[in-house]
């Protein structure tokens, strides 16, 4: 008993070292993002964290986090997604082509408004047609048995060519205000533009307001729905699902329509930002939206992950941009630093967790 | 003999929540076969991982032949002469049993080693155990016995001077755990010492000199196998007297009308997987409140026929009747629809999550049930399924938060099992449900699969250990190479009469 005992107190302190790791596991990329914003506050002598360059980096983000979201989904579930970015210019040339009834480039925006179908009717087809896309793909990848890298890779070329033949390879561009708002609009904080005597008017911006509000409906079907435990039981373990009565298809069909619509949704705020829809939108942005997936602690290989992890990814890449923009880092050199840091945070986060599973 | 070749002293493993190992003391003697034992959670394979460098213990210490070692990793202790041949084989299946066996430590020449020398020497070390492989065969053509060989092979292959076997016999069939035993016995003879887990305890009997028990994390005793007998033993593991393993039969529903029938199940040869086992018109009924045996050799299509009733793999013909009225099953769905339930034969390829908690796994089958119109799944209600099968079947865990892979190989399997009992089946298809448990849980579900077949439902179980068959079966079909061979009830069923059905004619094809 005497020995058991000397071996029992000589472990609470080891164990509550571990309870620490553990929690920290949790919050491993919140750590690594928090470190990055003290640094860059520091670094730039708190210019950084001016709420007018706060909110320009979460407007920078959002685009890029909500189609996160829906990939999260897809990558819980094992797959991937490398379409998004073309998905995301087709759709924001639908909608620009719903909106103005014509796919020519036309400024003018008093004859064309009364042939289109609204905002509203230009956003739903920017969503159609990327939830469209989904659905082709996650039909081709559980009918068709073709793996996703593989067919998603194939749409990434299909949508880029599609965009360019509907937009004769040009942009749509010109929209009017109440179209523009939802990728520039604000909700304006009168107190907090009063308190930091800023000449613009300092607000939210609409994008952020969709980003986040998305992201808490993601994570309310992840965490409290029957829909969201089966993508994780999908990825977890395909076969137990299928023997457990979960329909593995449909479910896995389901998230590349998510993705899909995230894209075109995507694809509408990011053509209201620019007042133009550009058959080159989003090249490259897959690879931004995979890393924030993955920054935010998602396994690739599925079943372990969840959105809030993903939305504190999204936020690390864009405040790393800004951050390194603001202390005029060569570009070139950004890069090399932005690539170092994703696999910093990620060895991060897999060293952490290896810790708790230990 | 001088002193132990293994001495663990003061051996302390905490895991968040759960005090796996306790100030735990263990010796092995030099050419032994030492027994561990003890229930699912007891800390055995906790102890083996320290062993094997895969854990840290908190604190304790580790004696090879007198000298103080540390493993820090599994290269470690593999340097040290201690092999661990692991349930989840480590074969990489692409390759031939000699790449395998020298995997890493190719002999001759770095760059352009020697094929013929490491053919040459596989063949030797494998002559050790007494088998004849093709030394140049790939591994994925190899049975999981076959496989487990070539783990041996790679064991002694490595110098080593002790073998851990963590429930090797758990996926063998009867004559295969023969010819392991032999392998065992001969490994001793050469002076090896072996560490070997099981929860059957007849094998302890058979081959082991002397025990170590477990429990809670605690040493409950260790004895010479050669005073001691099985009762003792469980007595050991458990703190009290287990009664009656199989214990008997079970009170019947006033309802005894057929639950299930299927008529000429058939599968064909498919071309795609040459190892697919083909089923030539499989007939039988089952009733309410019965538990029907299926007995056969491994192989012998018993999965098969549980598969195909559940809706899991594809069938060329054949037709199914639940309470007289004919159905379609094309996948599980269609089954559990219809209230059929399936706890099938290997649970972490087929029926775990190991990355979610506990109670998401118990639930999963149930959420339709457990969630309300929108979709959301109500918490309370999940939390007290969870609790309920808990204490039921007994599963040991620190909370129903842990992720299902933390949990010990034997509570993994009850999580299945009470993912199946939730639903309530009409007719539940158990394929080994005891492997890897312990003998009290043993006893405890078999008692629940009394009590199911008492309240109405149809049991269908499926079993390699005979006695398990013999003892919990109201009738007993035997299978041998996608046929059915005999239908033995209750009074009539001896070992003999089962094994002369299910053994394989010579030369018949
Ligand atoms: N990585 C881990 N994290 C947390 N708990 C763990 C971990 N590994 C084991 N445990 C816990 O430690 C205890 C001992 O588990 P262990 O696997 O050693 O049991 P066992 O004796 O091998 O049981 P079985 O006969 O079922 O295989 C169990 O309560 C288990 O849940
Ligand atoms: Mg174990």
């Amino acid at each position: 008993m005497a020995t058991q005992q000397t071996a029992l107190s000589a472990s609470p302190p080891k164990a509550e070292r571990r309870d620490a790791t553990r929690i920290i596991g949790q919050f491993a990329p919140l750590i690594f993002l928090f470190v990055l914003i003290v640094i860059f506050a520091i670094a730039t002598e708190g210019r950084f964290l001016n709420p007018l360059n706060i909110f320009n980096v979460l407007r920078q983000v959002s685009i890029t986090g909500m189609i996160a979201l829906g990939m999260t989904f897809v990558i819980l579930t094992g797959g991937i997604d490398l379409s998004v970015g073309s998905l995301l210019a087709l759709a924001g040339m639908a909608a620009a082509i719903a909106f103005k009834g014509t796919n020519q480039n036309t400024l003018s925006l008093e004859t064309t408004d009364a042939v289109g179908l609204g905002v509203a009717g230009a956003a739903i087809m920017a969503m159609l047609v990327g939830t469209a896309g989904g659905f082709i793909q996650g039909f081709a990848i559980t009918r068709l048995g073709i793996p996703a890298f593989i067919v998603t890779l194939g749409g990434l070329t299909i949508w880029r060519g599609l965009t360019l033949i509907l937009s004769n390879g040009g942009p749509i561009s010109g929209f009017t205000p109440d179209y523009r708002y939802w990728g520039n609009g604000l909700i304006e904080l009168p107190w907090l533009t009063e308190l930091v005597q800023s000449r613009v008017a300092i607000g939210i911006p609409i994008p952020v307001i969709v980003f986040l509000s998305f992201t808490i409906l993601a994570y309310v079907v992840l965490r409290y729905t029957r829909y969201g435990r089966h993508v994780y039981a999908v990825g977890g373990n395909p076969e137990a699902a299928r023997l457990s009565g979960l329909n593995v298809k449909m479910i896995t069909l389901s998230v590349y329509m998510i993705v899909g619509f995230f894209a075109g949704l995507g694809g509408f705020v990011l053509s209201a930002r620019l007042n133009s829809s550009e058959a080159v939108a989003g090249i490259g942005s897959e690879l931004d939206v995979i890393a924030a997936v993955v920054i935010g602690g998602t396994s690739l290989f599925g079943g372990e992950g969840n959105v809030l992890g993903t939305a504190i990814g999204a936020l690390l890449i864009g405040v790393l941009v800004n951050g390194l923009v603001m202390l005029n880092v060569s570009s070139y050199i950004q890069q090399i630093i932005i690539g170092l840091i994703i696999i910093l945070a990620v060895a991060f986060d897999r060293y952490v967790k290896s810790r708790r599973r230990a | 003999m001088s002193g132990p070749l293994l001495k663990m002293t003061g051996i302390t493993k905490r895991f968040p929540g759960v005090l796996a190992l306790n100030n735990v003391n263990f010796e092995v003697a030099p050419g032994e076969i030492h027994g561990l034992l003890g229930e699912n959670g007891a800390g055995k394979s906790t102890l083996l991982k320290i062993l094997s460098g895969a854990h840290h213990p908190d604190s304790g210490s580790i004696e090879l032949a007198g000298q103080r070692i540390m493993l820090d990793s599994p290269h470690q202790a593999q340097a040290q002469g201690i092999v661990t041949i692991y349930q989840e084989f480590n074969l990489v299946p692409q390759l031939t049993i000699a790449e395998n066996v020298y995997i890493g430590r190719e002999p001759g020449n770095p760059i352009l080693f020697s094929w013929r020398k490491m053919a040459e020497q596989t063949r030797a070390v494998t002559a050790r155990i007494g088998i004849q492989l093709d030394p140049m065969t790939q591994v994925r053509d190899l049975s999981v016995a076959e496989q487990q060989m070539v783990e041996i092979a790679r064991a002694l292959s490595m110098q080593s001077r002790l073998i851990i076997m963590d429930e090797p016999t758990s996926a063998l069939s009867e004559s295969e755990v023969v010819r392991l035993k032999q392998i065992m016995r001969d490994l001793k003879a050469q002076g090896l010492s072996i560490i070997f887990v099981t929860h059957r305890l007849e094998e302890v009997m058979d081959v082991c000199d002397r025990i170590t028990v477990l429990r809670d994390g605690h040493n409950a005793g260790e004895a010479e196998v050669k005073v001691i007998q099985i009762p003792d033993i469980i007595r050991m593991m458990v703190g009290r007297v287990v009664d009656d393993l199989y214990a008997g039969q079970h009170a019947l529903p006033v309802d005894q009308s057929v639950a299930l029938q299927v008529k000429n199940l058939r599968r064909r040869i498919n071309k795609q997987d040459p190892h697919a086992i083909v089923l030539h018109g499989i007939s039988f009924e089952v009733r309410r409140g019965e538990i029907l045996g299926l007995a056969g050799l491994v192989g012998a299509g018993r999965t098969e026929i549980a598969r195909a009733i559940f809706g899991a793999d594809p069938l060329e013909t054949g037709e199914i009747f639940l309470d007289g009225q004919p159905i379609t099953i094309r996948t599980p769905q269609d089954a559990i629809r219809h209230g059929i339930g399936l706890v099938p034969e290997d649970r972490k390829q087929q029926a775990l999550f190991l990355a979610l908690a506990v109670r998401e796994n118990a639930s999963m089958a149930m959420l339709p049930q457990l969630s309300n119109a929108l979709g959301f799944i109500k918490a309370r209600d999940e939390a007290t399924l969870m609790e309920t099968y808990r204490q039921k079947l007994n599963i040991r865990m620190a909370t129903s938060e842990v992720k299902v892979r933390n949990l010990s190989g034997g509570n993994q399997q009850k999580v299945v099992i009470a993912r199946w009992l939730a639903l309530q089946p009409k007719v539940l298809i158990v394929d080994e449900p005891t492997r890897g448990i312990d003998v009290a849980a043993k006893a405890e579900v078999h008692a629940l699969l009394h009590e199911m077949a008492a309240s109405g439902i149809a049991v269908i179980m499926i079993s390699s250990e005979l006695p398990e068959i013999l003892g919990m079966s109201d009738r007993i079909l035997t299978i041998r190479e996608g046929r059915l061979t005999g239908e033995v009830f209750r009074k009539d069923a001896t070992q003999e009469a089962l094994m002369a059905l299910m053994a394989v004619r010579e030369g018949a094809s």
